[in-house]
């Protein structure tokens, strides 16, 4: 991958904004999430409505942000709402289209970990914690997943289920109730991977231009199965590469910004 | 009137003990009075906050807590809270208990809360292991339908503290831009603490926004800039610079000490805390 002239980041990014589409109501974590939320916004779906969990709804922030409630979000939202409203009267209520969510595992039925590496009473990794993401995950009508692929990303089986995917897999999440249909799309920095409709198990689709199918399947911790066909993804073009690098370099600026107290 | 200055407030209201959410979602963090908390050395508290970044990333590994309850804790867009790990992984500097939700069950809570209702409920949790590593999580059928829903106890603080832009003479308290779930905090609590940005003779809030009456306020104190490195819409943006370099200070145990030692301990008030970090060449 280091011949490529662009980055992992980037093509991830890159593929995940072209799969959003306009007038999406879309749930956006911080990071890749929110770059390639603001990146399909800038090049194609102008109307996608950005929310982010701090209660900003329809955002169109000019930079990325660095927190989930950056000053940025506030001031160019159609509206700020309180906590308990973005989550009961927005998400619980099934208003929205797509859930954006990263992790720091995931098994083979989309089911994500953001809580704990090892036990969680005696941990070896503390990670942040699950968020906004079990009822995302739950609420949204469907959910992409964006997390770069290695054996310890992409495992055979969690450490801590922080969010629902398909649970076992062969139906269970639809058996139990859950309002929207789960993760729909991996995206990994070797390419796609969609769930089987019968088995809920996920299955790589498409690869990037520069990745073998071997590749892709020495890098995840359970044995991936590949669709059908294999199909390739165009990389990325000139104008989503300058426009994605436009959108970094104003964030990095906005950034280094000193701020000044009123005391 | 409730106006104090940070310290009476701190002083009269925050004990040993104490059950403390100091809330603001990213926006209006209350840091000042998190760190008259450290400087007052309160122990034994029992922290709660949605987002425990920062701020309880601060208190925690000065020892002022055991307990923490939470639903995500991270420092936001850079990656950890080391002081927090630690406190987690190594017990250090002490142990540390946690009690953990996801946001929309920490949100139900507080309404519940504020509500006076014996419990909050939720569609969430579905499918997850919080509900088997925190026993607060359980369910209810629903009288009219008999589906299961989830509940989550609700959280009544001693004592909440929030910052907010602006009270006026009489304690009146306004705040607008993101919210988060300071109103459901702040009602929900036994005393309310607020520092401000500023006290002006008439608030002329506009209908609808979010105000706290004097008479739900335990004590406002002006400490303007006291949300920083958080911000207050209106008077100064997030110090994202800051944010980003914390992860190298609260990364070493002794780098973090000396940061709290110069900073926290070695100054009086929020005034002193923000001079000296100029004087150490920090843009402010």
């Amino acid at each position: 991958m280091s011949r490529c002239p662009w980055t992992p980041d980037e093509m991830m990014t890159v593929t995940a904004a072209r799969m959003l589409w306009d007038r999406a109501v879309c749930f956006v974590g911080i990071g890749l999430p929110s770059a390639a939320a603001n990146l399909a916004r800038l090049l194609k779906a102008p109307d996608i409505v950005l929310i982010y969990e701090s209660g900003t709804i329809g955002t169109r922030p000019n930079v990325l942000p660095l927190s989930i409630g950056d000053g940025e979000l506030a001031d160019t939202a159609t509206c700020v709402v309180p906590l308990p409203e973005i989550f009961a009267y927005w998400l619980q209520a099934g208003r929205v289209d797509l859930g954006f969510l990263g992790a720091a595992q995931v098994d083979r039925f989309g089911n994500l970990n953001s809580t704990v590496i090892g036990p969680y009473d005696r941990p070896q990794t503390r990670l942040p914690g699950a968020g906004g993401a079990p009822e995302i995950a739950l609420h949204a009508k469907q959910v992409y997943v964006i997390i770069k692929q290695s054996p310890r990303t992409f495992v055979p089986s969690l450490d801590f289920v922080s969010s629902a995917g398909f649970l076992g897999g062969n139906g269970e999440r639809a058996r139990r109730g859950a309002p929207g249909r789960g993760p729909q799309a991996i995206i990994t920095d070797y390419g796609l991977m969609r769930p089987d409709p019968t088995t809920d198990e996920f299955v790589l689709v498409a690869r990037y231009e520069h990745v073998t199918v071997a590749a892709a399947v020495a890098a995840c911790g359970w044995p991936l199965r590949t669709g059908a066909a294999v199909e390739v993804i165009a990389p990325p073009t000139l104008e989503e590469l300058e426009a994605l690098r436009e959108l970094h370099a104003r964030t990095r600026a906005a950034h280094a910004v000193r701020v000044k107290l009123p005391i | 009137m409730p106006v104090a200055t940070l310290r009476e407030a701190i002083e009269e209201h925050v004990h040993d003990g104490d059950m403390v959410a100091l809330e603001g979602f990213t926006h209006l963090i209350p840091f000042a009075a998190g760190h008259e908390i450290i400087r007052q050395r309160r122990r034994h508290l029992h922290l709660v906050r949605m987002t425990p970044d920062l701020l309880y990333d601060q208190m925690i590994g000065a020892g002022c807590a055991d307990h923490l309850t939470f639903s995500w804790g991270g420092n936001p867009g850079v990656g950890s809270a080391h002081r927090v790990r630690e406190a987690i992984e190594k017990s250090w500097p002490q142990p540390l208990q946690v009690h953990e939700h996801s946001h929309a069950g920490m949100a139900a809570a507080y309404v519940a809360g504020a509500s006076r209702l014996p419990f909050g409920l939720l569609r969430g949790y579905f499918g997850t292991d919080l509900a088997t590593v925190n026993p607060d999580i359980r369910s209810v059928a629903c009288p009219y339908t008999g589906e299961q829903i989830a509940t989550v106890p609700p959280l009544n603080p001693d004592v909440t503290i929030l910052h907010a832009q602006k009270a006026d003479l009489e304690g009146n308290v306004l705040m607008s831009g993101i919210v988060g779930a300071q109103k459901e905090a702040a009602l929900a609590a036994k005393r309310l603490v607020v520092t401000v940005e500023e006290i002006v003779e008439h608030l002329d809030a506009p209908m609808n926004s979010v105000v706290l009456p004097a008479w739900v306020v335990s004590a406002v104190a002006c400490v303007p800039g006291g949300a920083w490195p958080s911000y207050a819409r209106g008077y100064y943006a997030r110090d994202n610079a800051f944010c980003i370099a914390w992860d190298e200070i609260s990364r070493d145990r002794e780098r973090f000490a000396a940061w709290i030692e110069r900073y926290v301990y070695g100054t009086r008030n929020h005034r002193e805390f923000v001079q000296a970090l100029r004087a150490d060449g920090v843009s402010l």
